[in-house]
C-alpha cells in the first residue's frame, strides 16, 4: 500500500470518477440521499418545462443543465472519494495471489489452492512461501516480509507460542520453515476485509451520519413545503411561480452542498485512516476515536523504550566510581540482557572503559537465574582456585552473597537502594568478594518528545492512563516523568477490563492499544480498541482497529482524523446552511420582480434581471460543491486549541464566511453570465 | 423614539432581571415534588386531598410515555368539559345577560383555544360569554393550561439534568403542584394589585349609561332575520340611528385578567383585551401586566441552569432571548414611531408615529413594547391593534409568533421550545468541535435530532399548509377584510398564531364562521399537543442517556459565542422557512406603503 497520499486530482482517479458520476444517477442509488434526490427530481421536472409553452426557453433550458450539473458534481465528489479507496484495493489484490498451499495432513504434505483452506487446517511455509491465509504459527519461527500490507520492507520475525505468532495472507516467509493453523474462514481474511473496508462495498452510515441526514432530510422537506406553498401565496397575490423557477429555489434552499459531500467526507476519512497505515473495521470506529477523553497505554514500548538502561554508577564510601564502573562492566560482558548491555555502554561513556575481551584467561561467566537473582564473573588464577569474584544483582540477593563470603555491607549502600527504588528506579547492587562496591542506577527511560505528546492530548481533552505491572512507586516516577495524567500500577488482565468498565460507567470514551492475548478482553470492550499487527491473533480480532506499523502512539492521529471528520461535516453543514441568506436575497425578489416592482430595494446584490438572478443563486449552489471537494476529501484542519476556540474559529469561517461568500460569489456569477449575455 | 420610552425598556430590563433568580428558587421548590414552600400549610392538605381523589401515587414518577399519556387524557378531558359548558352555556347559572348557547363550531374552536393555551378568540367575550362560561369553562384553562405547559418545560429540563433515569416526574403532581403553589398565590396577589388599579371584578350585570352627548350613526338596516336588506343595486340600504346609551361591561375581570397574562393565555375578558379601561386600566397595570407575561418564562430559564448545574447555561439562554426581545421591540418600536408616510404627506399624521389602532393612554412606545412581549411569549393579550401597525411594524409580531414563540415564550412552552433550537445548535456547531454532539454531557443522536426536526416540521407543515389553504379557498377568502399583502398577512397571521397557541389576531379578518373556527381549532391542537409528543420523547430518550464528565473538549454551552450560535439557529433555521410568504405579506406591504399603496 502506497504510504502517499494520493494527489487531490489523480488523472487516474478522477477519469473513472466522472464515469462513475453519471453511473450514480440511477434514482435506486439516489434516493439514498434525499437532499441529491430531491435535486434531482427537480432538474428531471425543469428538463421537462424547457419542452412547455414558455417564452423563457434558453433560460429554463440554462437551468436544467446547472441542476443537472448540481446532482453530478456531489455524485463526482463521492466517486472520487470511492476512487482513491479503489485504487488502494488493486495493489492489496496484488498482494492475493492464487497461492498454492501446501497443507500438512497426517503429517503428509499436499497441494491444495489457497481459497480451498479451511479454519484448523495445518500448512507449511518455508522461504519464499507466500502464506496462504491468516493464522497462528505453531511451530518454528521466521522472518516474514510483510510490505504487501504495511509498506513496512523491513522484515518481521514470527515465531511460535508468546504474542508474536500471527501471520497474515499475502505476506512471504523470507527465512526458515515455519506451520501455520489456519485461523480464518475463507474469503473472510485480513486481506479480504481490508479490500472491501477501502472500496466502501462495506461501508455504512456511521450513527453521527445517519443523524446529520435525518437533520438534512427535514430541512429537505420543510423547504420543499416552504416551495409549495409558495405557489397558493403566489396565486393569492397574483404573482406567477413557474415549475423551473420554483424548483431553482428549492435546490438553492435545500442544503445540497452537505448532502452532496456528506458520503465523500466519510469515505475520504476511512482513506486517511488507511494511509496511516492504520485498518479501522469499521467508520464507526474512527468517529469514535474522535470522541475519546481516556486513552490507556501500555508502558512498555510506547511510553519508555520498553527496557530498563543503567544511567548511573554511585559508588560505596571509599570506593572510586572508576572502580566500581570497571567491575560492573566485567560483570555484565557476557550478559546479552539489554540491561546488561547497558551497563557497558554507560561504563565506556562515562569511564572510557571499553568493552575488554570476553575470552581473558580463566574468566568463567556465572549467568542470571531465577534462583540466584544475580549475574558475575570469576577470574580464576589458572590453578583452578578462584582469584577475583565479582557480582552484580538485587540487593538482598548480593547483600546475603557478600555475608556468605563474610563481609558486610555498608549502610550507606542499602540506603542507596531505598532511593533509587523510591524513585521509580531499580537498583543493581556490585559486589567484589567480601567488598561492596556500590550501586548501579537502572531506569525506565521514557521516550523523547512522549511528554509532548501527552500534552498534546491534553489540549484536546483527552486523559492518558499508563498500564504497567511496575509496583506503584515505579509507576509513579515512569508516569510524572512522562507527563501522563493516571496510571495503574500492577495491571493484571481484570483490571485492565475493570478500569475500562469504570471509566465508560462513568461518561467517558475510551480507548486502548494493546498487543497481547491478555490485552484482548480490555481491546473488546474499549470504545476505540487499537491492536498492534504484530500482536496475536486475539488481540487483533478483539480490536476494532489494527495499527499495521505496531506504533502505539499511531492512537494520536486516528483520533485528530476522528475529529477532523466530524468538524468537516459539521463546518460544510453551517456553510451550506448560512449559504441560504444570500440566496433568499437572490431569488425572493427576482420572483417578485415582476408582480412587485416595489420591492426592488431588496436586491441588495444588484442583480442584472430576475433570469439572471436566479441563474446565478443556481450555478453558484453548484459549483461550491466542486469547490469544497478538496476540503471533503482533506477534511478541516484539527488544532487542539479547546473547544470554545475552535467553535469560534469555525463559526467565524463556515458560518460567517458562508453568510459572506454566496453574496460575493452569487454577483460575480451574475456580472460573467450578464456579461457573456447567456440570460 | 422618545426618551421615556428608553427609560421604561431599562426599567423593564432590570426588574426582569431582579425577577428572574427568585421565580427560578421558587421555580425549584414547586417543581420538585418534595419541595417546601411558605404556602404547604394550607396547601398540603389540599394537595394531598386532590391525589386521593384522582387516585395518584404521587410518590410514583412517569416514564415519558406515561407521562405523555397523562398529559393528553387531562387536556382531552378538560376540551370536552370546556365544550359541553359552552354548548349548555343557555341553561347554567350565572348568566345576568340571558346569552344563548355558543354554535357548534365557535365551542369547539373556543374549546381547543382555551385547552391549547392559545386563547384565540373568534368572539367577543362580553357578547357571547356567560359569566359562569368565562369563570369556569375559560378560566379553569388559564390556569391548567399554563400549568401543562410548564410542567411539560419541567419534564425535558429533568431529561437533560437526570443521568441514566427511566423516568422525568408525575404529570398529575407537577400538574397540581404548579396550579396550586405557583399560580395560585402569584394570581392573587397580582389580582388584587390590578383591583388597586381600578379594574373590576364584580358579578354585576351590565351597566346602561345616558350618553352626555348623544350622535348620530348610519347603519345597515336588517331583517328580521338579522340580514342586511340590499337596495335595487344589491348595495345595503343604510338607516341613521342615534346613540344615546353605552352599555358598560361588569363582570369577574380582575381574578381572569391576572392568569391571563402570568399563564400567557391572552384571552381577554372583553374584545379589546387590555386596551380597554377596565382591563387595562393604568401605566402601572400595563407595566405589571407585560411583566407578568415574561415572569414564570424567565424565571424557567434559571431553573434549567439550577437543575443542569450549569447557572451560566441558563443565563445564556436567558441572554439569547433578551437580545432577541431588544431587536424585536427596537424594530417595531422604530416602525411605528416612523410613522406611515402616507399620512405625513397628506398632513394628518400623529406627532409621534403610526397612531392608527392604538390606545392614547399607552402611546407608541408601550403599544409596540407591549405587542413584542405578547408575541414573544405566546400571550396574546393585546393593548393595541396588530392589525393597524405598520408593515413592518406588524412584521415583528408575526415574525415572532414564527419563531416559535421561543423568546421567553408562553410559559413552559417558550422553554421547551427554545431547548429544540439549544438541541439543533448543539448538534450542528457541536459537530465543529470535533465530537460527536454533546448538550451537557449528553450526546445529540439520531433520536433527538428527528425529535427536534419532527416539532420543527408539525410547526412549519401547520402554519404554511393551513394558510396556503385559506388563501386560495373561497372560505379562507371569505373572511377578509383587506386585500392584497395585508389580507394575506392576516390569514398567515390567524394560522400562526393559531399554531404557535398564541391567540392574538390580525383583526381585520372575521374568522368566526365554521370553517376557520375548524381549521383554526385543528392548528390549534396540532401546534399544541402533536409539539409535545416529540418533545417529551426527547426528554426521555434524554433521561436515559449517561451523562459524559465536561472536559477541554467539551461543547460550551454558555457564554457569548453560544448566544451568537443560539441566535443563528433561530434565525436561520426557525424563520428562513417562512421569509418567503413574509415576503409576500408585510415585507412587500412595507415597500408599497412607501410607494404611497395602502390596503
Amino acid at each position: 500500500m502506497t504510504q502517499k497520499p494520493p494527489s487531490l486530482f489523480d488523472w487516474n482517479i478522477v477519469g473513472p470518477a466522472i464515469v462513475d458520476a453519471f453511473k450514480k444517477l440511477d434514482p435506486r442509488l439516489m434516493v439514498k440521499n434525499p437532499v441529491m434526490f430531491v435535486t434531482q427530481v427537480g432538474a428531471a421536472l425543469t428538463t421537462i418545462a424547457i419542452w412547455a409553452p414558455s417564452g423563457e426557453r434558453g433560460f429554463i433550458a440554462q437551468l436544467a443543465v446547472w441542476l443537472w450539473f448540481t446532482v453530478i458534481f456531489a455524485n463526482f465528489a463521492e466517486a472520487v472519494a470511492e476512487g482513491r479507496g479503489k485504487a488502494q484495493a488493486n495493489t492489496l489484490r496484488k498482494a492475493r495471489k492464487d497461492t498454492i498451499a501446501r497443507r500438512l495432513r497426517k503429517n503428509v504434505e499436499e497441494q491444495v489452492p489457497a481459497p480451498e483452506l479451511q479454519k484448523g487446517d495445518l500448512v507449511v511455509c518455508e522461504a519464499g512461501d507466500i502464506i496462504p491465509a491468516d493464522g497462528d504459527v505453531v511451530e518454528g519461527i521466521a522472518s516474514v516480509d510483510e510490505s504487501a500490507i504495511t509498506g513496512e520492507s523491513a522484515p518481521v520475525i514470527r515465531e511460535s507460542g508468546g504474542d508474536r505468532c500471527a501471520v497474515t495472507g499475502g505476506t512471504r516467509v523470507l527465512s526458515d520453515r515455519i506451520v501455520i493453523r489456519i485461523t480464518m474462514e475463507k474469503g473472510q481474511g485480513f486481506l479480504d476485509r481490508m479490500i472491501s473496508l477501502v472500496e466502501g462495498a462495506q461501508r455504512q452510515k456511521t450513527p453521527n451520519e445517519i443523524a446529520l441526514t435525518i437533520l438534512l432530510a427535514a430541512l429537505t422537506f420543510i423547504f420543499l413545503l416552504v416551495c409549495v406553498t409558495l405557489k397558493p401565496f403566489g396565486i393569492y397575490s397574483n404573482a406567477v411561480f413557474s415549475v423551473p423557477v420554483l424548483v431553482a429555489l428549492l435546490v438553492c434552499l435545500i442544503p445540497t452542498t452537505i448532502g452532496g459531500l456528506l458520503s465523500a467526507i466519510g469515505i475520504a476519512g476511512m482513506d486517511r485512516v488507511l494511509q496511516r497505515n492504520v485498518m479501522a473495521m469499521s467508520g464507526r470506529a474512527v468517529e469514535a476515536a474522535g470522541d475519546v477523553d481516556v486513552l490507556l497505554l501500555d508502558k512498555t514500548g510506547t511510553i519508555t523504550l520498553g527496557n530498563r538502561m543503567a544511567t548511573a554508577f554511585l559508588p560505596a564510601p571509599n570506593v572510586k566510581t572508576e572502580r566500581l564502573a570497571d567491575a560492573a562492566q566485567l560483570a555484565s560482558l557476557a550478559d546479552e540482557t539489554p540491561e546488561g548491555r547497558s551497563i557497558v555502554v554507560l561504563a565506556k561513556e562515562k569511564h572510557n572503559l571499553r568493552g575488554r575481551e570476553v575470552a581473558e584467561p580463566h574468566a568463567k561467566f556465572v549467568p542470571f537465574s531465577a534462583q540466584t537473582r544475580m549475574s558475575g564473573v570469576d577470574f580464576g588464577d589458572g590453578n583452578g582456585s578462584v582469584k577475583r569474584q565479582i557480582r552484580k544483582g538485587a540487593a538482598d540477593a548480593i547483600v546475603q552473597w557478600v555475608a556468605e563470603q563474610g563481609g558486610q555491607s555498608d549502610k550507606a549502600i542499602l540506603k542507596g537502594v531505598d532511593e533509587i527504588s523510591r524513585t521509580g528506579g531499580t537498583p543493581l547492587v556490585v559486589a567484589e568478594g567480601r567488598e561492596v562496591l556500590g550501586l548501579v542506577h537502572l531506569k525506565d527511560i521514557v521516550k523523547g518528545g512522549i511528554k509532548e505528546r501527552f500534552a498534546h492530548l491534553r489540549k484536546m481533552g483527552i486523559r492518558t492512563v499508563m498500564i504497567t505491572g511496575d509496583n506503584p512507586l515505579t509507576a509513579a516516577a515512569i508516569a510524572a516523568e512522562a507527563g501522563v495524567d493516571d496510571f495503574m500500577a500492577q495491571a493484571t488482565p481484570e483490571q485492565k477490563l475493570k478500569r475500562i468498565r469504570d471509566e465508560q460507567s462513568a461518561g467517558h470514551l475510551v480507548a486502548m492499544t494493546g498487543d497481547g492475548t491478555n490485552d484482548a478482553p480490555a481491546l473488546a470492550q474499549a470504545d476505540v480498541g487499537v491492536a498492534m499487527n504484530t500482536g496475536t491473533q486475539a488481540a487483533r480480532e478483539a480490536g476494532n482497529m489494527v495499527d499495521l506499523d505496531s506504533n502505539p502512539t499511531k492512537l494520536l492521529d486516528i483520533v485528530e482524523i476522528g475529529k477532523q471528520m466530524l468538524i468537516t461535516r459539521g463546518a460544510l453543514t453551517t456553510f451550506s446552511i448560512a449559504n441560504d441568506v444570500a440566496k433568499y436575497f437572490a431569488i425572493i425578489p427576482a420572483m417578485l420582480m415582476a408582480t412587485f416592482p416595489a420591492i426592488a430595494p431588496l436586491n441588495i446584490m444588484h442583480l442584472h434581471s430576475p433570469t439572471s438572478a436566479i441563474l446565478s443563486a443556481v450555478i453558484f449552489n453548484a459549483l461550491i460543491i466542486v469547490a469544497l471537494i478538496p476540503l471533503a476529501l482533506r477534511g478541516v484542519k484539527y488544532t487542539p486549541i479547546g473547544a470554545l476556540r475552535t467553535l469560534q474559529r469555525n463559526l467565524l469561517i463556515y458560518g460567517l464566511g458562508g453568510v459572506i461568500v454566496p453574496f460575493i460569489g452569487i454577483k460575480v456569477i451574475d456580472m460573467i453570465i450578464t456579461g457573456m449575455h447567456l440570460v | 423614539m422618545q426618551t421615556s420610552g428608553w427609560i421604561q425598556l431599562a426599567v423593564y430590563v432590570v426588574v426582569l432581571v431582579a425577577i428572574t433568580k427568585p421565580m427560578g428558587l421558587y421555580l425549584m421548590r414547586v417543581l420538585d415534588a418534595n419541595g417546601k414552600t411558605w404556602f404547604d400549610p394550607i396547601l398540603k392538605p389540599l394537595e394531598q386531598l386532590s391525589y386521593r381523589l384522582m387516585g395518584v401515587d404521587a410518590g410514583k414518577e412517569q416514564d415519558w410515555k406515561q407521562y405523555t399519556f397523562a398529559m393528553l387524557l387531562f387536556s382531552a378531558v378538560s376540551l370536552l368539559f370546556t365544550y359541553a359548558i359552552l354548548r349548555l352555556q343557555n341553561i347554567l347559572p350565572l348568566n345576568p345577560q340571558g346569552l344563548g348557547a355558543v354554535s357548534r363550531d365557535l365551542a369547539f374552536n373556543t374549546a381547543a383555544s382555551f385547552t391549547s393555551n392559545t386563547n384565540w378568540q373568534s368572539y367577543s367575550g362580553e357578547t357571547t360569554m356567560s359569566y359562569f362560561s368565562q369563570m369556569v369553562a375559560l378560566v379553569i384553562h388559564n390556569f391548567v393550561s399554563a400549568a401543562v405547559g410548564i410542567a411539560i418545560a419541567a419534564a425535558l429540563v429533568r431529561g437533560i439534568a437526570r443521568n441514566s433515569a427511566k423516568t422525568i416526574g408525575n404529570f398529575w403532581v407537577d400538574l397540581v403542584r404548579i396550579t396550586y403553589y405557583l399560580l395560585l398565590p402569584i394570581c392573587v396577589v397580582f389580582a388584587v394589585f390590578l383591583v388597586s388599579q381600578g379594574m373590576i371584578d364584580n358579578f354585576k350585570p351590565y351597566t346602561h349609561a345616558k350618553l352626555v352627548e348623544p350622535y348620530k350613526i348610519s347603519v345597515a338596516k336588517t331583517d328580521d332575520k338579522g340580514q342586511p336588506v340590499l337596495d335595487k343595486d344589491g348595495k345595503p340600504v343604510m338607516e341613521e340611528q342615534t346613540v344615546d346609551e353605552q352599555l358598560i361591561v361588569q363582570g369577574p375581570m380582575a381574578s381572569q385578567v391576572a392568569m391571563k397574562m402570568l399563564g400567557t393565555n391572552g384571552g381577554g375578558y372583553v374584545n379589546a383585551n387590555a386596551s380597554h379601561p377596565f382591563e387595562n386600566p393604568t401605566p402601572l397595570s400595563n407595566f405589571f401586566q407585560m411583566l407578568s407575561i415574561f415572569s414564570i418564562g424567565s424565571g424557567l430559564t434559571w431553573y434549567l441552569g439550577r437543575m443542569v448545574n450549569n447557572q451560566k447555561h441558563g443565563w445564556t439562554v436567558w441572554a439569547t432571548m433578551l437580545i432577541l426581545f431588544l431587536a424585536g421591540t427596537l424594530l417595531c418600536w422604530h416602525s411605528e414611531a416612523a410613522g406611515n408616510p402616507i399620512h405625513q404627506k397628506l398632513g394628518v399624521a400623529a406627532a409621534d408615529g403610526n397612531m392608527e389602532g392604538k390606545e392614547v393612554r399607552f402611546g407608541i412606545f408601550n403599544s409596540a413594547l407591549f405587542a413584542t412581549i405578547t408575541t414573544d411569549a405566546s400571550c396574546g393579550a393585546v393593548n393595541s391593534m396588530h392589525d393597524s401597525f405598520t408593515g413592518l411594524g406588524g412584521f415583528v409580531p408575526l415574525f415572532n409568533i414564527q419563531l416559535g414563540e421561543v423568546i421567553f415564550g408562553g410559559v413552559g412552552a417558550g422553554l421547551y421550545g427554545m431547548l429544540v433550537f439549544v438541541v439543533l445548535a448543539v448538534f450542528i456547531a457541536g459537530l465543529m468541535v470535533g465530537r460527536t454532539p454533546e448538550y451537557l454531557g449528553k450526546k445529540i443522536e439520531s433520536y433527538e435530532v428527528k425529535m427536534a426536526m419532527l416539532a420543527l416540521l408539525i410547526l412549519a407543515i401547520d402554519i404554511l399548509a393551513f394558510s396556503a389553504w385559506a388563501v386560495v379557498s373561497k372560505w379562507g377568502l371569505a373572511g377578509l377584510n383587506n386585500s392584497g399583502p395585508h389580507g394575506l398577512s392576516e390569514m398567515l397571521y390567524a394560522y400562526s398564531s393559531g399554531t404557535g397557541n398564541n391567540g392574538s389576531a390580525f383583526a381585520g379578518l372575521n374568522a368566526n364562521t365554521p370553517w376557520y373556527n375548524t381549521t383554526l381549532g385543528i392548528a390549534m391542537l396540532i401546534g399544541r399537543f402533536l409539539m409535545i409528543v416529540p418533545i417529551l420523547a426527547m426528554a426521555g430518550a434524554l433521561a436515559r442517556k449517561k451523562v459524559a464528565p465536561a472536559g477541554a473538549g467539551t461543547f460550551p454551552v454558555s457564554g457569548g459565542t453560544f448566544v451568537i450560535l443560539l441566535i443563528g439557529t433561530v434565525l436561520l433555521i426557525g424563520a428562513l422557512n417562512f421569509l418567503p410568504a413574509l415576503t409576500l405579506g408585510p415585507i412587500v406591504e412595507h415597500f408599497l406603503t412607501l410607494q404611497g399603496k395602502l390596503f
